[in-house]
This record gives C-alpha cells, structure tokens and sequence, in this order.
C-alpha cells in the first residue's frame, strides 16, 4: 500500500447498503467508516466479524477483511483469529439477541479471557431480522409478536453483564451521537484487551423510538448521566454521589457540586463501574453514557504468544525426529 | 534378578488381563508391562477398559478397570479374545471378568482382598477361592497386600500408603513369570516420583518383591518365555491412538509451515489429545480450551480463516454441537480438522467405550446439502499417517475434514516403527497474494478450491460469510441458478478429492467373500482372516480409510465379489452408504457393546457366509 493516509472512502465497501430507511445502523457505520483511517492501520490488518442480525451485516460494507458468520458465535471466531495473529486489529459486530441471548455464552468468556477484541453491541433492544420478537434487553412486560400479553422476562443490562465476566472496558453511547460515538470508539481502539461498546441503537420498524428519552431535546440532558474520567457524574438536573459503599442520584439542586463523584474509569475494583451500571433501568430516566471502565489488564492473545516465546527461548524449537523418538524406543534388526 | 532356578516354557502367545479397583492402579500397571514387553521386540495390542465414573464407590462391580494386553512371537491385531492370565486384585475384579477367562485359564487374586464384607458386597454368597467353583482354573491366591505391606514396614509410611503400592507388587510377579527386563520401569518410577522419595522406595520395593515372590514361592513353579516377532527392521516405539494423532498433527504442522491451532472442549476419549497438544509450545502449537464445543470449532475456523491449522477435538456429543460452525466451514471453503474420536451413544451413552456409530452424523449431520470429507483411523499408530492426510485434503481442497477415531484406538496401543522424518510428505501451501480485482471464490480448475485468502494480504480484502455466494465474487446472491450451481460445485468438490485406492488382500485371487471394514474393526477382521485361512477358508479382506469420497475402485472391488461382509459397532451405517452408492448388498454383522469385536464371533459370522449355516 501506498504511504498516503487513508481516508473515509477507502474504508467504504462497493456494496450497497441494505438496511431500513432510518435504521441506527447507518450512522454507525458511516461514522466508523471516518473514524478507522485515524487508527492509521492499513486496512488489510482490520478485520470485522459479525453473528447473525441486522447489524451483523456491517462487514460487507466496509473494505477491510470480513466475516458474516452464524448466530452468536462471532467472539468464538475473532478469539481464534485474534489469538492466531496477534497482528490483527479483530473488531466483533453483534447485537443485543446475537450477543446476549444465542451467543451469551462466548460473550461473557471472550471478556473474562480479555482477548484483544473491539465489541460493538447494538442494542435495539428487539429481534429486527427476524420481524419483532422480543430480545434479551427488552423491557418487562413488553408487548410483541411473541409476546401478546407482555414480556415476563426480567431483561439483562448489557453493561453490568459486561463487568460481572471481567471485562477490562466497558462503555455505552448513541447511535446518532457522532461526537460520542467516535471518542468511544477511540478509547477502545487504545484499549489494550477486550472492549464492548453497547450502542442504544434505534429500529425505526420494529421498537421505533426505544431511547427517544436519551434522544429528544427535552429529555435527553436530563436523562444523560455523563462520565467523563476526572469529571463529577452527572446530567442536567441530577448527579451521582456515595452513600456508603453505594452510589446514589441526588437532584443536583440539594447537592453542593463537591459532593458528586468523580469519575474513575481506572478504578480497579469492578464494584465501582458496576454500581453505576445500576443507576439506569429499563425507563431510561436515568442513564450513565460514555466508559464504564478502563482498567490495564494482560491482553490474552498477547498472553498465549508471549508463552509459547517463552517456552521456545527455554527449551529450543521443537524438533520433529526428537519427538517421534521421545519415550521408550527398540531397534528391530 | 536373572538368576533363574525354575523352568522355563516358551510360548508363542500370552493375553494377560489385569483388573483392579479403577484406585488400584491397573492403567498405569498395563502399560508398564506393554512397555517393557515392547522393549524385548513382542509384537503386541492392549485394550483398555474403565468406568465412566472417576472413583465407583470402592469394591463394587461398577467401579472395576482393565487393562488386557496381548503379546506374541508373531504379528498380533488385536489384544486378544481370551486371556492366559486374569490378575484380579479384588473379587468385584474376579465377578466382573471371570466370563471371559477360559477354562484352565492361569488367575491371580490378592487372596487379602477376599473378606466376606467384600464378597457380599458383589454378590458372592460363599469365597469362590475355597468353594470350588474355580476347580478347573490354575488359580493362585496371593497375599497381595499384606507382603506389599509387611515389605514396606520400614518405611514412614501410613497403611493405606504402604496398600497401594500392591499393583507394583503385581506387576513384579508378572514380570517374572514373563522373563520382562525391570530396568525400565524401575527408571520410570524415579522418574515419576522424583519429588517423593518415601513413595518412590516404596513403589520399587513393592515391585523388586513381587518378582522374588514369584522367583522363589512354590506357587509358581514355572516361568515362560515368549521369543521377539519378526518384524520390520526399523527403530520402534509403542504409541497408542490419541498419542498418534497428536503427532501426526504437529508433523503436519512442521511440513506445512503453518501453525498448529487446537480449539477443543474436555470430552471423553478425546481429551487426551488436547494434553498432548498442550504440552508441545515449542512447536508453536497453540492449544486453546474453549469455553464450549461451538467456541471450540469457532475458534478453529477463525485460526483457518486467519492462515493457521485451525484443528478441533471432540466425540459424538461435540459433533453434535459443532455442526452448524462446520456448516459455515463448508460454506466458507476454508480448511478445518474435526477430529472425532467415537464413543457410544446416543446422548451422553457411554463415554468411556468405543463405538462406531457417528458415521452418519459426520456424513450427513448438517442442514442443507453440506458435504465434508471423512476418512477414518484403523489403528492406533494408523491415526498418525491419517492425522497427516487430513491435512493434506483439507488444504489442497479447502474444506472441513472429519477424521474418525475411537475409543478403542485412542487409548489402545501398538508398536509403531517410528518413521523417517526425511520420508513424511510435505505440505506447499500457497496463500493468495496481493492483486487488483481480486475474486475470492474463483477455483482452482482441478481441485476446485477457492483461493486461502488471509487477513494482512494487501488489496484482496474482501467479504465472506454463511449466506449463499455469487460464484468467483462470493458476494452475497439468492439467485435460483447460482444456488444450484455453487451447491453441486461444493459437493464436486468433495467428490473429486483424490484419494488412494482400497487395497484387497486376496491371497488366491479367488475368493468369493470379501470382508470389508472401517476405523478400528481392522484388528479383528486381519485376525479372523487370519484364522479362517489357517483353517482352509479362502476370504479376502479389504479395508476403507476413506469415505467421503470413497475411493475410485470401490465399486469395481464390491462388484468382484459375491458377498460383502462388513462388520460395524453399529447397525449398519457404511453398509446404508455402500447399498446406496454401489447398489450392491452388504451382509452386515453388527454389535453395538461399547467394545471391540472378538476374533471368534467374526469367524464363526464369515464361516456361516461361507458355508450358507
């Protein structure tokens, strides 16, 4: 490749683009397709791998390496290519059925393992692809196809699943919040192990309007609890402060602005990030935006590669004859 | 310990089975036999037997092991119908093999072991030693573990330390009686208990009185000799099945430059495999335990995908799970190891015997018309030649390869002459290089294989995924022609994999029945074709490693022959392919009991073909 820098075009695909008019999807990708060329990585040594859904066809569209690959499976995939070629910048696209209910399973190990994968979890908190059923991140007593009378299932929240399996980063933003969408996205590229993104992602079909209340002016600065590292928590009218070992939302008209807490996205205990993980619940009245978490732990490809480097500095490169010929031997005249 | 004062037989044949508590120690007391009877150039086979659960409770029928092992002046192919010797260190032991044990047979049982508390326990209502029931075996009761213990009193050790030290004793006495040299087990031992010298003492002096014991008790008055087999000069070693297949896959490795990838979850009896394997960094092996079956695979595929070996092990309910990633191989086009190493099913079934019965599900166990090769082990040093031929089929053709084992080859052992690395075949690989319009799914016109295409190959990035694929572009299509198209391409593709012919061992030329296997029946029909053309039979046999595709002149082989006999560990699943391909019928001997067939039951099946009984 040539040493000119890449721009948003060479990151865009020949293909054309085939989600619903309005879906969240597509200011997610566009904004991705102008985000990569800052990473300066040749697009050859990108690879994105998805599962099964609507967001799961975001590959196609960008012109690095894909794979479109079955239902919930594809941090099963990227872990074996991440681990295998340590080389490799390995994003996962996934969705909130793909992630947390089919694939939860290699969710939850790919972070606990910390393997060196970008997770972007599109929350549209409904089954699209398959025209409206209800999802893991779908709101008790949700009504919907598969649902006439109400959902009875309590919902996950992606984020405090998130740290419960030991993820070292874990952030959530808006589909249609560009600015914040990128400076996510950055944080995770430099993220040295596994990161999920949980994207509120808006389908205009099926749950249209799902996050319209961290979404619309009048509700949004209200609803937007920002965690900024170094900065209080907080929104337009309310903040977060300790009350013992918990944290709390106060109006921030009874509070002095000394009394909030200031973010740590660095703090080791998971404890911290968890708690405010349980500030929002499924109303969205109340819902922390921006990282969670950003804690330095080994990378696991990184781990397995510096093992296998280490056992052939001790011992030499493994010898063929020498192996065949290990244990017991006798000469047959 | 060579100074002989008693007689000396020769035989030309022994079968001794030990049999114990699965605590007593009989796995590792048959292979230290096996080794040092391989060491003095018998040819032999073993076959292993033990429970599904890790400890059954104490003396109980459930929980007994085996390790039966057969060793000759001769070629031998199986570990044998009937054993010489029965050592059984307690009466569940005796209970649960004294059917198989023939008449005049020599036994040896730890008398100690034989209280009325352990004889009620299995059922015994009288002691089998003093009623008379044994009258016509050559029994010998030994005070097994009381002399194990009054040997070891010196030693700071606990009672229930110094008692399990007895399968050392047993092991001493049999090695004895069969003139077995003691030195290398006696450097295994100091090896195996470096760190715990009481426990190493103990082992040794339990070993070196066991052989006294036989050398100087009037209970055994005689010793036997078995002479070397001729066999081919070469240097040899005794391996068994998954330690073959781990071997052959590292050599594969090294031949073909690329690196060795393992995803594979725990299962029974494949994970030995994944211990080999994990031991071996410094071939660059990666081995990685999956969080599940489907990770195990998918983390395969994604190693294949990114230019390593991506290999997976499993048995039949890892298959199951597998099948939809396998799916997606098929579809990708990219190269996949899925090792099966067979056990009985369904369901969780018996996971500790061997069985024959997933030949189905790897030919057909997949949604939509989904091809993949298979080919199958026949022994256990075999599964290192087909460990390499996976490879070789998978990344020519780029496709998913099932490799066939099973229990019974994976934990038995033979000796294998242990080949010239200078010979092994070697792997080119070629990866797409860099170039401008770039077409993923354009073939090669012999193999039809696409192009391996990894990630870090600048200009031919590019799009791939389980969704139907235009031909050469591999973007996504629905279109009704191309579909039909790229479905009989992917199956022409399997069908047009090059594979050596089957070989018929048909000594006159004339025969009119062909026994014809698969997998781990080889042993048992080479020893009963043995046996009927010892008795005058005329029988050919012929033996398939492969079967998908199977090979080009198997039909013309069927068509030779009157008869097909093809016995299976299952109900009849090579014999529905090979009605269906060949239109030729097979006369099916089927038995599905979790273990290997007996020489005797597949000649009385050939004599009743060969004579119309």
């Amino acid at each position: 490749m040539t040493d000119v820098a890449l721009t948003k075009k060479d990151f865009t695909s020949d293909q054309e683009v085939r989600w619903c008019p309005g879906c969240g999807d597509y200011s997610v990708l566009s904004t991705m397709q102008a985000f990569l060329p800052e990473l300066g990585i040749p697009r050859e040594n990108i690879v994105f791998i998805s599962g099964i859904g609507c967001s799961s066809r975001f590959p196609y569209y960008l012109n690095t390496f894909g794979m479109h690959s079955i239902h919930g499976r594809a941090p099963a995939i990227a872990s074996g290519l991440a681990i295998s070629r340590p080389d490799l910048t390995v994003f996962v696209i996934t969705g909130d059925g793909d992630a947390l209910s089919i694939g939860g399973n290699h969710l939850i190990h790919a972070l606990r393992r910390n393997v060196e994968l970008k997770i972007l979890l599109f929350n549209n908190r409904i089954y699209g692809l398959t025209k409206g059923q209800y999802s893991p991140a779908s709101e008790l007593g949700k009504i919907t196809k598969s649902t006439p009378y109400g959902s009875l299932d309590t919902p996950f929240n992606p984020v405090s699943l998130a740290i419960g399996a030991e993820a070292t980063f874990v952030a959530r933003t808006i589909d249609s919040d560009r600015k914040h969408l990128t400076e996510t996205l950055r944080q995770a590229a430099a993220h040295k192990g596994s990161a999920l993104i949980e994207i509120y992602q808006n389908c205009p079909i099926f749950n249209d309007g799902a996050f319209d209340q961290v979404k619309d002016n009048e509700t949004k600065e209200g609803s937007l609890l920002q965690m900024v590292h170094g900065q209080p928590i907080k929104s337009s009218t309310f903040g977060v402060i300790r009350d013992g070992a918990i944290l709390k939302l106060v109006e921030l008209n009874s509070v002095d602005e000394s009394q909030l807490v200031v973010h740590d996205a660095h703090d080791p205990d998971p404890s911290y990030a968890f708690a405010l993980s349980r500030l929002s619940g499924s109303d969205l009245e109340h819902t922390p935006i921006g990282t969670f978490r950003d804690v330095i732990r080994s990378g696991y490809s990184a781990m397995v590669n510096d093992q296998l480097a280490s056992v052939i500095t001790a011992q030499g490169a493994g010898d063929l004859e020498k192996l065949l010929h290990s244990g017991d031997t006798w000469v047959v005249n | 310990m060579s100074l002989m004062s008693k007689p000396t037989v020769a035989v030309k044949s022994v079968i001794i089975r030990f049999a114990g508590d699965s605590g007593d120690g009989m796995q590792l007391t048959g292979d230290r036999f096996t080794m040092d009877t391989a060491s003095l150039g018998n040819d032999i086979s073993t076959l292993p037997n033990f429970p599904a659960e890790i400890r059954a409770p104490q003396g109980t029928l459930p929980g007994v092991s085996s390790f039966q092992l057969h060793f000759a002046d001769h070629h031998v192919r199986t570990a044998g119908d009937a054993p010489d010797v029965l050592v059984a260190m307690n009466p569940a032991a005796l209970k649960a093999n004294i059917k198989d044990i023939p008449r005049g047979a020599t036994i040896i049982v730890d008398k100690d072991e034989f209280t009325t508390r352990n004889l009620t326990k299995v059922g015994y209502q009288t002691n089998p030693l003093e009623d008379g029931t044994l009258s016509s075996y050559k029994i010998h009761p030994v005070a097994l573990t009381s002399m194990t213990v009054s040997a070891l009193s010196e030693l700071p050790l606990s009672r229930k330390e110094a008692e399990r030290a007895k399968n050392m004793f047993a092991l001493g006495l049999l090695s004895w009686m069969y003139h077995r040299p003691t030195d290398a087990t006696e450097a295994f031992l100091k090896a195996k208990f470096a760190k715990k010298p009481d426990i190493l003492e103990a082992n040794l002096i339990a070993y070196r009185t066991g052989w006294n014991y036989g050398e100087t008790s009037e209970d055994f008055a005689t010793s036997y000799e078995v002479a070397p087999a001729h066999m081919p000069p070469g240097i040899y070693r005794n391996i068994g099945g998954n330690i073959a297949l781990s071997y052959g896959l590292i050599a594969a490795s090294q031949q073909s430059g690329l690196k060795l990838f393992l995803g594979s979850y725990p299962i029974t009896p494949a994970s030995d495999i994944l211990h080999e394997l994990s031991k071996h960094k410094k071939f660059g092996v990666i081995t990685f335990q999956a969080e599940d079956e489907i990770a195990a695979v998918g983390s395969a595929l994604g190693a294949s995908y990114g230019g390593a070996l991506g290999v997976t092990t499993t048995s039949g309910p890892g298959i199951a799970l597998k099948s939809e990633m396998i799916g997606l191989g098929v579809m990708l086009e990219l190269p996949l190891i899925i090792i099966d190493v067979q056990r009985g099913g369904p369901s969780t079934g018996l996971p500790t015997k061997t069985e024959q019965a997933d030949l189905l599900q790897v030919m057909f166990g997949r949604n939509g018309e989904s091809p993949a090769a298979v080919i199958a082990a026949s022994t256990p040093s075999d599964c290192f030649t087909m460990a390499m031929e996976a490879v070789r089929i998978a990344t020519t053709y780029r496709v998913p390869v099932f490799l066939l084992s099973d229990g019974y080859i994976a934990n038995g052992s033979e000796p294998w002459m242990i080949p010239d690395v200078a010979t092994l075949p070697k792997f080119d690989i070629d990866f797409a290089k860099s170039q401008e319009n770039f077409l993923p799914y354009e073939r090669n016109p012999e193999t039809l294989a696409r192009p391996w295409a990894i990630p870090g190959t600048a200009g031919i990035e590019h799009r791939i995924g389980g969704i139907e694929k235009q031909d050469k572009t591999g973007e996504i299509n629905y279109e009704p022609a191309n579909h039909d198209f790229m479905v009989r391409t992917r199956q022409a593709k399997i069908d047009g994999i090059e594979v050596p012919d089957i070989e018929v061992d048909d000594l006159t030329g004339d025969a009119k029945v062909l026994f014809l296997g698969w997998g781990s029946t080889y042993g048992p029909i080479a020893s009963a074709v043995e046996e009927l053309r010892n008795n005058g039979e005329k029988i050919a046999q012929a033996h398939l490693k492969y079967i998908n595709p199977f090979p080009k002149n198997l039909g013309a082989v069927l068509e030779k022959y009157e008869t097909v006999i093809t016995p299976e560990m299952n109900l009849g699943q090579l014999a529905m392919l090979l009605r269906s391909k060949y239109l030729k019928d097979i006369v099916g001997y089927n038995m599905v009991r979790g273990l290997p067939f007996t020489t005797a039951e597949l000649v009385e099946a050939a004599m009743g073909v060969l004579h119309n009984d």
